[in-house]
């Protein structure tokens, strides 16, 4: 007993032992996370990706990513699913971006900055059922607004919902998440931006339109398209949401993949899936290096300051 | 929704691999030395006293993909339950058949696997002779319309027809004729449940209006024009109808099966509101019950069974709205009560089904036809 009390005294106190122990127990501190991911994360995409070089009994086969590949109706699904994506992640990047801007410019801490952050970090979730459901109940052919406009304003885009059954109804139903995730990515860098700077530049002559021409749009640039990339891989990965507004097997990609998992008339093909969603996984691991790569270069300053 | 599903069946599977959780299987063998799960009929396990017997000391039966509202299982569920005083555990009441049969694989040889399945044709078909189903004769079988033409073998028995039907809101008048819905009333109001491609309801309603259109199920061209016009008109929308939809009146015409369009009927009238239905052709569906080759609960799955199977269980299902195939014994035998009657009336002609060839051709036509059809942009 008194030699084990020794001896753990004794690594825990030795010249490199101290050391050696504290780092490992840094890892400790880190195993729930690791095991997590490791579970929840990387154990599933493994699954994805071996699962796309193999048929459905667990033979090893290129047969179906090329068929994949090859096939027109997957083309057009990745295809919508790519235009979708990068319309809201470029619609909700621009308006999040101003949003946050405003709030920026705000009184910190203030009514109107709270209420804002808030809203943001509840709506940056609203999806799915609950967002159609919501758009239907207001913009629908039989919601609130079209009563309302057939009414009194029957020549107007309002009286007319077929918008909201289309790629552009399912882009905007997108950018109402896409713009409070924007604010809440993109609001610490505007936050990071110091009044400094701007006195700097007023000192030394600059005009209003220089300063952010030679200041602010660099500064804020990669941090705003990091952002941007972010929103893309939200939307591209999206389901829910498009599955109840836009009820077609192969309109998108994340519903083709339930189809082939799913399918109660014989379409049922898990092969068919995986290399779908490595295909996804491939678009999604270019995006978020990217993602990797801006944010460098923005922690570089935002160390330096 | 369907993503949190995927989601989760990728977390049991994870947890079962990562974890490797060592769950024993429930000792098959009896005190009697009956092993219940190679057991074909009820002769066979002392009657149908020998199951509640077995199935009191399992204590628990694992069914999945069952949702309440559906063909009232709900009613089915609770009535199993207070008659033999066992725990149910309902899996993912919103899985579709394949996912069913998935989750039978993934937790194989453990506790939580379910024990019992409600197929559709497509996919009860395709697992045929695979292993998956552990063979039962239920004491009814003789008198189940189908079973014996179906399958002979008892691997899975013809349960429940769930017709066809377009319902609408009271407040839209009275639809006659198909071409009622081509009026300018229904802008934006027909919805399908589901995508051929995926959802058999959605299959069975292009085969229902195809039909009513003098189409065949060999070849379905008709009835796809007919929504391609719908659509053309603004009045077909792509909207998946939910529960919600219909009651707040977004989707206020809906073609899905009679089974699920009851239950609006009994909603809406708790609120003094009317659910019509209009039926311009029988085109059915019929499900299929069968027991899992792992079912961790052997004795319970086949009391199961011999519950839904026989006479208190096809009256469960008529109320709901769904024609059990024990119906047209128990009109013969004048066994069918008047609540039963009333739900799904008196016909003896069962309603007319595609086979899974049929649905897979048509599947292979509307891959490329149905988004042509009614798709968007």
């Amino acid at each position: 007993m008194t030699q084990l009390q020794y001896k753990r005294t004794g690594s825990a106190s030795g010249r490199t032992g101290s050391r050696y122990w504290r780092s490992k127990s840094a890892y400790l501190g880190a195993l729930p996370f690791l095991l997590f991911t490791g579970v929840f994360l990387l154990y599933p995409t493994w699954n994805v990706i071996s699962g796309a070089f193999e048929d459905n009994y667990g033979v090893a086969s290129t047969a179906e990513l090329k068929k994949v590949f090859n096939s027109p109706i997957a083309r057009g699904a990745f295809g919508n699913s790519l235009e979708l994506s990068i319309k809201t992640a470029i619609i909700g990047a621009i308006l999040g971006g101003l949003f946050a801007w405003a709030i920026a410019t705000g009184k910190q801490g203030g009514t109107f900055y709270k209420i804002s952050v808030a809203l943001s970090s509840v709506l940056a979730q609203f999806g799915g059922v609950m967002l159609v459901f919501a758009f239907l109940a207001t913009f629908g052919f039989n919601g609130l607004v079209l009563t309302f406009a057939t009414q009194f304003l029957p020549t107007t885009f309002l009286a007319d919902a077929s918008w909201l059954y289309s790629m552009n109804g399912l882009a905007v139903l997108y950018t109402f998440f896409q713009i409070p995730l924007m604010v809440l990515v993109f609001l610490p860098t505007l936050e990071n931006l110091q009044p400094q700077w701007r006195e700097a530049s007023d000192a030394l002559g600059g005009k209003y339109y220089e300063y952010w021409l030679r200041v602010g749009i660099p500064i804020l640039t990669p941090s705003f398209a990091g952002a941007a990339l972010l929103l893309f891989v939200n939307s591209f990965s999206a389901y829910a949401t498009a599955s109840i507004l836009i009820n077609l097997a192969d309109f998108l990609t994340p519903l083709q993949i339930a189809t082939a998992l799913t399918s109660e008339t014989g379409g049922s093909n898990p092969a068919e899936a995986k290399v779908l969603s490595f295909y996804m996984v491939i678009i999604v691991v270019i995006a978020m290096t990217l993602y990797a790569l801006l944010r460098r270069n923005v922690s570089k300053w935002e160390q330096r300051r | 929704m369907s993503l949190s599903k995927i989601t989760r069946g990728s977390l049991a599977a994870t947890l079962v691999v990562a974890l490797a959780i060592p769950v024993i299987q429930s000792s098959p063998a009896s005190a009697a030395g009956r092993d219940f799960s190679k057991v074909t009929s009820a002769s066979q396990a002392g009657g149908i006293a020998g199951l509640e017997a077995e199935c009191k000391k399992e204590g628990q039966l694992n069914v999945i993909a069952l949702p309440l509202y559906w063909a009232n299982y709900g009613d089915m569920i609770d009535g199993f339950k207070k008659k033999y005083g066992v725990k149910i555990d309902e899996a993912n009441p919103e899985g579709s058949s394949q996912e069913e049969i998935d989750a039978a694989v993934t937790n194989k040889g453990t506790k939580r696997s379910p024990d019992v399945f409600d197929l559709g044709l497509a996919v009860a078909v395709k697992y045929l002779n695979t292993g998956t189903y552990a063979p039962y004769k239920v004491r009814t079988w003789n008198n189940l319309q189908g079973a014996a033409k179906v399958d002979p073998s008892a691997q899975f028995t013809p349960n429940y027809t769930g017709t066809m039907t377009i319902g609408y809101s009271g407040t839209l008048g009275t639809i006659t004729k198909l071409d009622d819905l081509l009026d300018p009333k229904f802008k934006g109001k027909i919805a399908l449940n589901g995508d051929p491609l995926g959802s058999s309801a959605a299959m069975n309603g292009i085969y229902m209006i195809n039909k009513a259109l003098g189409g065949t199920f060999d070849d379905v061209s008709k009835g796809v024009a007919f929504f391609a016009k719908l659509k053309a008109a603004g009045n077909f929308i792509n909207v998946n109808p939910t529960e919600a939809t219909i009651a707040s009146g977004q989707t206020p015409v809906v073609i899905d099966n009679g089974y699920l369009q009851a239950g609006v009927v009994k909603n809406f009238a708790k609120i003094g509101k009317v659910w019509k239905m209009y039926t311009p052709a029988s085109v059915g569906s019929t499900y299929n019950s069968a027991i899992s080759a792992w079912a961790p609960h052997p004795a319970c799955a086949r009391l199961w069974m011999e519950y839904t199977l026989g006479e208190t269980g096809a009256e469960v299902w008529a109320v709901g709205g769904a024609t059990p195939t024990l119906w047209v014994h128990l009109l013969k035998t004048k066994r069918a009560t008047g609540v039963a009657i009333a739900s799904i009336g008196k016909s003896k002609i069962v309603a007319e089904a595609a086979t899974s060839a049929q649905t897979a051709a048509a599947r292979a036509y509307l891959k490329t036809a149905w988004p042509a059809a009614v798709g968007t942009n």
